[in-house]
């Protein structure tokens, strides 16, 4: 399985039997800066692909972090609570935001391959 | 001479590129937000060490002329007739209304001639207020050849003594001319950080020069407009359009301390400034709102626009600055609030994102301020 990108600077990595682990890319997150608070969903909502799911919070601003994808959130990473830096340390492993069982694995087929989603960003 | 849409930059433009900033759009300006260091980091290093900042769009000013000082007396709540030579003062250019156009550092450059130094984004406007009440007393130039450095932290003083020793004798709000190798350099020992240190005001031609003086000393790095203004906050320091504006006094934005008491009634030089009737009356009988420092509970910023409410849900005030303190490492904020609130002992909570936060209210600054007063 390969992971998937947002235009919004979400990065999606498939796992088996629909399940996907969510995070922003390195490049948001060396777009927001250094992070000091990351307000995340609680594990057992639905997301909606498009809808708001978290915030997070720089020290210049908040940003909203947009569902890639829809589904049930199954786990959060409530480490982020108090050690929102681990994102900007590792925002494509340990920094990982939220697991969901995706009702519509479809929906996957919409987001871009890495390759897409460099030259999205060089734009 | 600065109208226009069309965006300026400062004469360390290309520095900043060079090291590597992020430059955003601010007050008509392209402006370094953080370098590689990160705002954080940058905070921290202005705490401990020594920051520089290019502040070249705020706006640098001469009035002169033989009733420079009474005239500038005419349009602020402040004492500027007896301004020692050599000496800065906080002062703010009120309305007809008593409310602030904007804040400003006068400096007596003697000789009837004082250096202003204004905010980028009212440059224009103040320059023309000036001109409207004053220009036929004084003669009033606006500098489009100076830039602005200011070197903050607590070891400003080492770095700038080494080219300068005679920096090191100044005080907190006291200005001094110098030479740093060769270039012609006002300085001023003040700043928006809360910390120890300086201003430079010195030609656009000597401008990197000067910079590239500063950075060969391993105590110094660039510092963006980022950490400017989380190292204000943690100051208490006020930032117009935020905690001031052309709506509310100065006592209503809690400046009372920088009405001067000549000014004041009863005193020698008493009102005679706009709006003198209305802040006069507010010193005296106080206003229905006031500017305090806030400490959220928990780690989610409150940021600006959030409204505090009372234990029943009532909107007391509202969030003018908020965000978070590197140096408390949580976060804070500065609101308007209802006077009747300001002391109360009562249960307040900030809305954010229709979440209910506890707020307590504490003095200002939230971090010490760390001036050299001698």
């Amino acid at each position: 399985m390969s992971i998937k990108y947002s235009e919004d600077h979400e990065w999606v990595d498939a796992k088996e039997d629909g399940l996907v682990v969510i995070g922003i890319t390195d490049f948001a997150q060396e777009q927001l800066g250094d992070l000091v608070y990351v307000e995340l969903p609680e594990a057992g909502d639905e997301c909606t692909k498009g809808e708001n799911i978290s915030v997070i919070e720089s020290v210049k601003a908040a940003s909203d972090l947009v569902a890639p994808v829809s589904g049930s959130i199954i786990e959060v990473n409530s480490r982020l609570e108090d050690e929102p830096e681990i994102v900007t340390e590792d925002s494509m492993g340990e920094g990982w935001f939220i697991k969901v069982k995706l009702s519509n694995p479809a929906e996957l087929d919409e987001l871009m391959d890495e390759e897409a989603y460099n030259s999205f960003i060089e734009e | 001479m600065f109208a226009g849409s069309e965006i300026r930059t400062t004469p360390f433009h290309k520095m900043h590129v060079d090291a590597g900033a992020k430059m955003v759009p601010f007050a008509g300006y392209e402006m370094p937000v953080s370098y590689p260091l990160g705002i954080k980091k940058e905070h921290s290093h202005t705490r401990e060490r020594a920051g520089l900042f290019d502040v070249s769009h705020m706006g640098q000013m001469r009035l002169s002329g033989k009733n420079a000082m009474s005239a500038l007396e005419s349009l602020v709540p402040v004492d500027i007739i007896d301004l020692p030579l050599m000496k800065t003062r906080y002062a703010l250019f009120t309305t007809e209304n008593g409310g602030v156009m904007d804040d400003l550092m006068v400096t007596n450059l003697g000789d009837n001639s004082l250096f202003l130094v204004v905010n980028a984004a009212c440059k224009d406007s103040d320059f023309e207020h000036l001109q409207h009440h004053l220009s036929s007393s004084c003669e009033l130039e606006l500098y489009d050849d100076l830039a602005l450095l200011a070197l903050q932290g607590p070891k400003a003083v080492k770095v700038l003594s080494d080219h300068a020793p005679s920096v090191r004798e100044m005080t907190f709000m006291t200005a001094k001319q110098v030479m740093i190798s060769d270039i012609d350099c006002l300085v001023t020992r003040s700043g928006y950080t809360g910390e120890d240190g300086f201003e430079i005001s010195v030609s656009a031609q000597d401008a990197e020069s000067l910079a590239s003086i500063m950075l060969a000393n391993d105590e110094v790095e660039w510092i963006g407009l980022g950490a400017r203004d989380s190292l204000r906050l943690e100051a208490g320091l006020s930032l117009y359009g935020h905690e001031l504006d052309t709506s509310h006094s100065p006592v209503e934005s809690s400046l009372n301390w920088a009405l001067s008491k000549v000014r004041r009634l009863g005193g020698e030089r008493e009102g005679n400034y706009l709006g003198d009737n209305i802040i006069l009356d507010q010193l005296e009988n106080g206003s229905d709102s006031k500017v305090v420092g806030l400490l959220p509970e928990g780690r989610m910023p409150v940021r600006d626009g959030a409204i505090i409410q009372d234990e029943d849900g009532n909107q007391i005030g509202y969030v003018t600055s908020g965000g978070f303190g590197p140096t408390l490492n949580k976060p804070i904020s500065i609101a308007r609030l209802e006077s009747k609130f300001t002391n109360s002992q009562s249960k307040l909570f900030a809305l954010v994102r229709e979440k209910k936060i506890a707020v307590e209210i504490v003095k200002l600054p939230f971090v010490k301020h760390n001036y050299y007063r001698g």
